[in-house]
């Protein structure tokens, strides 16, 4: 067991406590033993000084892809959870679009498996359907009863509203949230980037924004009608949200009382497709980056609300896959490690989002979304996942440098704002910045 | 970005074009003998994974005339190996040599990607829905001929007064993505005409990209309407007619019998609404589908010289991509 650790001179900052004033912390045993104002607590053996650092909950981050088991050229469970922690990561939760897909307890118990070597707390999404094709429901009982915080197919839709239902359904009788990528495949064959002017200047076909719209509205009504005929309460959760219209369906459901939540990625705030201009596979993702009135729209969302949390989609693809022909590369990038500060860049100093704001949005959201009660906070008694970083410190992203196999990051030589200095994950230092 | 490449006319600086279009009337004004000096022993390879007889053939003509040696590699030849990548195939083309590659593709930014990988000069010959460079510089250059404008140079002022009528499939046509990107930059007024399946209203958003165009470019859906304002230009006008690419129509519901009715160049509508326009095609035609075939051999039509112009314009782009001097 790790000896005790006394953090001193923090800023803490704990959206789901109020607290926002500088504390020194006591770790033992891998828990918060102690949250105290400057000096009380006596000095242990080790000591951390935090002098001019914000002490936050760590992060948790609700849609990573660790490409573990079956792609482990472009990523591993173990050196994913190492990039999360390098982002103030403590909890990663891992989709299931491995290979095989992970839609079994067998799979998710290896998964989840010590032997996998995460760095940090890693949880798991098994998948909605059996190999997520979208027919058959896998057993939620058993998946739940295994550790799954949630199901989801990411990488495709629940497509057929029938299983939709079923799945709702079934999760709702256990509490959990179905996650799901809002996607109307029907309408999005062949598309390889947003519909509108810039894809008609550069040749591509795009994915319209009522692709991801009609499922979100379509997944809603299938809430309201549950409730109606069910009983049931289904949490609805949405993925990487990136268009006005789907967050203007979600922000309607959340007023008539509806469980629903999403999420929103860095790059959806950050760039627009004009990213594309020269065909960088590196900026290609699904949903595609949009227009920037979409963009402006994902900022408005997180400033008022309907957005719950941030979730970076982390997508780790080799080179020499992200090295085609603009519509043959995989969509996705990775984003483990710009997720902060883009955040702080973006939300907290061109917005004006309040730094608490950030952490709840990336630490006490996502922890009450999956149910983890004693992490995404600084209370007496919760594990000792916490994150350490200078909120006004500005750095340059470097992909080289990433600890994250893949290097296949829009960001690579992007401007940043506030540096990760540590992570603890149950009170082990797993990621200090050199 | 390699100097010698041409990959889009999108921020080709009017300084480039006008270099390009003296460089072809200085080429093409040099003895044969001469002119075949100017690129001896160099390496060229046509790369083409979308075959081309025009295209190809233009390019291929330009090289040899400058004495270069030509390798082509295509998707009907063994060649491409089955799955090797295009950063592969261009790495292996310039291990055996070639210093230049002419890139026909069916993917937008195919030409990008492999001048990224390659970091060879690279002549995009037409990718995907994307660009057409060379095919908008030689348009450029039958439009400034035939309208008794100056061809030997260009500036924002070039088609003051000119306009150009872009009809049809302009959803699908790289050329005129090109053109629609390049004339309004020399002054040109562009009106493009086609029905909404064929010519998205954001078509204007997406091609408007250069702020101090002197020229405009706008929608008009009225292809007689369309004539008929162009032919009030005082410099000039061009009816520019697209092939209907049926390939590329998956999906779409068009109804061919409707279109030639409201969008075929004929002689009729050409004689009512503006007889003195100059009719352009890029080739290959489907005569009696967007054009009379009348139309197209008629005095107006300028379509074979665009085939002239075509490989006049490619030489000055070999001489300037492996930067001999004349
Ligand atoms: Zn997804």
């Amino acid at each position: 067991m790790t000896p005790d650790l006394l953090i001193r001179n923090a800023h803490a900052l704990d959206p789901a406590t109020g607290l926002d004033s500088p504390r020194d912390i006591l770790i033992h045993h891998g828990r918060i033993a102690a949250i105290e104002l400057p000096g009380i607590l006596p000095a242990g053996p080790e000591e951390l000084d935090a002098t001019g650092l914000t002490l936050a909950p760590g992060f948790i981050d609700i849609h990573v892809h660790l490409r573990e088991p079956g792609q482990t050229y472009k990523e591993t469970i173990a050196t994913g959870t190492r990039a999360a922690a390098a982002g103030g990561f403590t909890t990663v939760v891992a989709m299931p679009n491995t290979l095989p897909v992970n839609d079994s307890v067998a799979s998710l118990h290896w998964m989840l498996s010590p032997a996998r070597n995460a760095a940090v707390n890693l949880c798991a999404m098994p998948a909605a359907t059996l190999g997520s094709l979208g027919e058959t429901l896998s057993d939620y009982e058993a998946l739940a009863n295994a550790g799954a915080v949630g199901f989801t197919d990411d990488g495709k839709p629940v497509l057929d509203s029938d299983i939709m239902w079923a799945a709702l359904v079934a999760s709702a009788r256990l509490g959990l949230p179905i996650s799901q990528h809002a996607e109307d495949t029907r309408l999005t064959g062949g598309c390889s980037m947003n519909f509108g002017p810039v894809a008609f200047r550069l040749g591509l076909r795009g994915m319209t924004i009522e692709a991801e719209s009609n499922i979100v509205e379509r997944d809603i009504q299938l809430l309201r009608d549950i409730e109606k005929v069910e009983g049931l309460r289904p949490h609805l959760h949405v993925q990487h949200v990136s268009t006005a219209k789907a967050l203007a369906a979600i922000r309607l459901a959340k007023q008539q009382g509806l469980h629903v939540t999403c999420e929103a990625a860095p790059h959806h705030f950050t760039l627009t497709d004009e990213a594309l201009e020269h065909f960088d596979t590196n900026a290609k993702m699904n949903p595609p980056l949009r227009a920037e009135s979409d963009r402006q729209a994902v900022i408005a969302a997180i400033l008022d609300g309907t957005v719950d949390c941030i979730a970076t989609d982390h997508a780790p693809h080799a080179a020499y896959e992200k090295e085609v022909e603009f519509e043959r590369a995989p969509n996705g990038i990775t984003g483990l490690e710009t997720a902060l500060g883009l955040a702080l860049r973006i939300l907290h100093r061109d917005h004006g989002l309040p730094l608490a704001k950030i952490v709840t949005l990336m630490s006490t959201n996502p922890a009450q979304l999956i149910k983890l009660h004693d992490r995404g906070n600084l209370k007496p008694g919760s594990h000792a996942d916490l994150v350490l970083f200078a909120p006004a410190a500005a750095w340059t992203y470097s992909a080289e440098v990433s600890l994250s196999k893949s290097k296949n990051s829009p960001f690579d030589g992007a401007p940043m704002l506030g540096q990760i200095h540590t992570t603890l994950s149950e009170g082990r230092i797993v990621h200090r910045a050199s | 970005m390699n100097l010698g490449s041409l990959l889009t006319v999108n921020g080709l600086p009017i300084a480039e074009v006008a270099h390009l279009l003296a460089l072809t009337t200085q080429i093409e004004k040099m003895h044969p003998g001469e002119r075949a000096k100017l690129l001896q022993g160099r390496r060229i390879a046509l790369l083409f994974y979308e075959s081309s007889t025009r295209t190809r053939t233009s390019f291929e003509l330009a090289a040899k005339s400058l004495g270069a040696t030509t390798t082509l590699v295509s998707d009907k030849s063994s060649s491409i190996e089955k799955g090797e990548s295009l950063k592969d195939t261009g790495l292996t083309l310039r291990a055996l040599g070639a210093e230049c590659i002419i890139l026909r593709h069916p993917a937008s930014g195919a030409p990008e990607l492999l001048e990224r990988t390659c970091n060879l000069p690279v002549l995009n010959a037409g990718d995907g829905m994307h660009q057409h460079p060379s095919q908008a510089l030689l348009d450029l250059r039958t439009i400034l001929t035939r309208l008794n404008l100056d061809a030997a140079t260009a500036h924002a002022k070039s088609l003051d007064g000119v306009t150009i009528v872009i009809t049809g499939d302009i959803r699908h046509s790289r050329v005129a993505r090109s053109n629609a990107m390049l004339l309004p930059r020399l002054g040109a007024r562009v009106i493009l005409c086609g029905p909404p399946e064929l010519l998205p209203q954001h078509a204007i958003e997406g091609l408007a990209t250069d702020p101090a165009a002197t020229g405009w470019i706008e929608i008009i859906r009225d292809f007689d309407l369309a004539l008929t304002l162009a032919h009030a230009a005082p410099h000039g006008c061009v009816a520019m007619m697209l092939r209907i690419q049926r390939e590329r129509l998956a999906g779409l519901e068009l109804d061919l019998a409707d279109y030639i009715a409201h969008y075929q160049l004929t002689t009729e509508r050409l004689a009512t609404h503006a007889p003195n326009a100059l009719v352009m095609h890029p080739g290959p035609m489907i005569r009696g589908l967007e054009i009379a075939g009348e139309v197209a051999d008629c005095p107006n039509s300028a379509i074979e010289q665009q085939v002239t112009h075509g490989l006049a314009i490619r030489t000055a782009l070999l001489v300037r991509a492996l930067g001999a001097t004349p």
